[in-house]
């Protein structure tokens, strides 16, 4: 402190300067806990509780036995966990003649989801390659009248389908079911199969063609292999809606071809004897869990197909 | 010999008439460029002439044969578009050898033409890559190369260079001329940029509203343009245009309120001599200062703003009210304000008929 005043003076100097500097300057500081990230945290945790607390009830109830059920906490985590109830559920749980549990059903489900996904989107690609890029005469009421198909409530065509498969000779059969449920994805997925066609650069198509590619040329070897993600999505689409189906099923086949969901019902629904809560929870578990696991694996593709189909159509 | 030729080519959207008639010949080993603004019906005429869209009316020959109904793999052609179109899933070499496994060729002819090709365009340590690990220049020169492995005799561009940037156009530009010069093929080139009209082309055609305004070389599309539409095109910064009245027969002048211009040195093209016309010189033929009193017709004009350019420097001015521009060195100390002396040749103009916009 031996030059007070050249000392301040230096300081007023560099105070000018500094007063550009000390502004703000990089990055702008967030706060962890903002109003806006309070409401957006707040929200998706109200509405995961919402949506996962019935499931987390599915899972606890199925996991205990009926005594400790009656009981009545439906929320308490179970005292003595057992997973005879899953057993059950699966191989012996009855429903009408025979106790064989969902097992049946469950290859039953598999024998007919299988077919109607593959038939569906094989016959529903081609449609939307089609539609998209070989603008055909009539290709405009083509697809108006596939997509006016999709606003007809099923119920109304339930019993013309009976006499058709009848006709057939198929009701009753399994195919008959993989018909129908192929015939009913029809609309919605070739709109997807369309749109998504539609936004593929139309030089490349054209390419193709000076290239001397036909019509399955450029479908297997430029279409298809660029749409991985939007057969995902059909394929989720139709998995679930097949799967889940229970109106088809229970009016086109017969007991012995029952799929899942119709099972499912039969063993929840039944009217004798104790209602086995455990019991349902576990079978109804087990239905879902097919569609849950081949979104959870295919989730990523999912978002992507969905997403590259929105940008254009 | 002619190449490509096309008979009174219509096509029609429903009842929108989008080409009207046209005839077109091109000869073995001609550089065609179609140009003209967007929408005027060059690129549907080119994907006419590939077999992409059927046409209404009329016949296209390729090479002798009529091709008009015939598929796009079976004309002899070879297009290159402007978004490249390359395969995504295939390797640069799948995307090449495509069209020739199509035509089911046997394969060491494939491997025989691709090596030709790459070395060609220089894209040889490419092969193995997928087009999305490219740069915007090499998708362009294996679409280029897609095109000329299938060897054929007509190569079609779809606006090639317009989705890069301006430095890289100006090399493709050149490799595409040095490729033309080599392989000496037909090339017809669509494309809205007049330089690479001007720099590739051995003919333009000039479309508007899907008729060719005027077919010919460059140098003449330049220089004697036969209509205002095509005079105001071509060239940037465009033509000055100037309304007035021809007056005279023999020694004729063109007036504007106080200025005479005399048209003793235009070559006129037609004999008549309507009143009302519109004169056309182009702002690199005027010049200024002490060469402009050289010059058959000078004026004074007062300038308005200066836009220093680098090489050159354009001049924005005022002729007898009108807008007047005029390009000069680039090292001119001319400043807004000043007053100057402007003269030109009207040799070089062109002088339009008011009323049909047609050169006299």
């Amino acid at each position: 402190m031996a030059n007070p005043i050249s000392l301040s003076v230096t300081a007023a100097a560099i105070g000018t300067t500094r007063a550009e500097l000390s502004g703000p300057r990089g990055a702008r500081p967030k706060r962890a806990i903002s109003p806006r990230n309070v409401f957006i945290y707040g929200t998706l945790l109200l509405v995961s509780v919402y949506y996962l607390l019935p499931l987390y009830v599915m899972i606890v109830t199925s996991l205990k036995g009926m005594p400790e059920i009656r009981l009545g906490n439906i929320f308490a985590p179970p005292v003595e966990v057992t997973f005879e109830p899953w057993v059950k559920a699966w191989a012996t749980a009855c429903t009408g003649l025979n106790c064989e549990g969902l097992s049946r059903g469950f290859w039953n489900s598999v024998r007919i989801t299988v077919p109607s996904v593959v038939l569906s989107i094989a016959i529903a690609s081609v449609n939307g390659y089609a539609l998209a890029n070989w603008r055909f005469k009539g290709a405009d009421f083509f697809f108006t009248v596939l997509i006016f198909g999709a606003f007809i409530p099923y119920q109304v065509m339930l019993y013309p389908i009976v006499i058709l498969l009848r006709e057939l000779g198929l009701f009753g059969s399994l195919w008959g079911l993989v018909l129908v449920h192929s015939i009913f994805g029809m609309p919605i997925l070739t709109l997807l199969f369309r749109n998504y066609f539609t936004s593929v650069p139309e030089e490349l198509f054209k390419a193709a063609r000076v290239d001397g590619a036909g019509f399955w040329g450029i479908y297997f070897k430029i279409m298809l292999p660029m749409s991985l993600p939007i057969f995902v999505v059909a394929m989720i689409i139709q998995i679930t809606g097949v799967w889940n189906d229970f109106l088809f099923g229970v009016v086109y086949t017969k007991p012995d071809v029952y799929p899942m969901t119709v099972q499912l019902n039969n063993i929840v629904n039944s009217v004798q004897g104790v209602k086995e809560y455990n019991v349902n929870m576990a079978a109804t578990i087990i239905t879902g869990l097919v569609p849950l696991i081949v979104y959870f694996v295919s989730g990523k593709l999912f978002v992507r197909g969905i997403a590259a189909g929105a940008v254009k159509g | 010999m002619t190449s490509v030729s096309i008979r009174d080519l219509t096509l029609k959207f429903g009842s929108l008439e989008v080409l009207k008639s046209l005839n077109l010949d091109i000869d073995e080993g001609e550089f065609l460029v179609l140009l003209g603004p967007s929408g005027c019906g060059k690129s549907t005429l080119l994907n006419c002439i590939a077999g992409l869209l059927d046409i209404s009316d009329g016949q296209i020959f390729i090479g002798g044969n009529n091709v008009t109904w015939s598929e796009p793999s079976e004309r002899g052609i070879g297009m290159v578009f402007q978004s490249y179109a390359l395969y995504p899933q295939m390797s640069v070499e799948g995307n090449l050898a495509f069209g020739l496994k199509n035509a089911r060729m046997p394969k060491d002819e494939i491997a025989k033409r691709i090596t030709r090709a790459a070395e060609v365009l220089q894209i040889e340590p490419l092969l193995q890559r997928k087009p999305a690990q490219l740069s915007g220049g090499q998708r362009q020169r294996v679409a280029i190369g897609r095109a000329l492995v299938r060897d054929v005799d007509v190569f079609l561009f779809d606006e090639p260079l317009s989705n890069l940037d301006a430095k890289l156009r100006a090399e493709l530009r050149v490799e595409i001329k040095r490729l033309h010069q080599r392989l000496k093929n037909t090339m017809i080139y669509v494309t809205h940029d007049q330089i690479e009209a001007l720099t590739l082309a051995d003919r333009i055609a000039i479309m508007r509203n899907g008729i060719i305004q005027q077919l010919d070389t460059p140098h003449e599309i330049y220089n004697r343009p036969v209509n205002l539409y095509v005079a105001g095109f071509m060239g940037s910064p465009g033509m000055n245009f100037i309304e007035g009245e021809i007056s005279g027969a023999g020694d004729a002048s063109f007036n504007v309120a106080a200025t005479q211009i005399p048209l003793a040195r235009y070559p006129f093209a037609r004999a008549d001599r309507p009143g009302k016309a519109i004169f056309g010189i182009r702002p690199e033929h005027v010049s200024c200062g002490a060469a402009a009193m050289e010059e058959p017709f000078s004026t004074d004009v007062e300038i308005e703003v200066v836009e220093p350019m680098g090489a050159d420097t354009l001049v924005w001015a005022v002729l007898d009210g009108k807008e007047f521009r005029f390009r000069v060195d680039g090292q001119s100390p001319l400043q807004a304000g000043q007053t100057v002396r402007i003269g030109f040749d009207p040799a070089k103009a062109s002088v339009f008929d008011a009323a049909s916009e047609l050169r006299l």
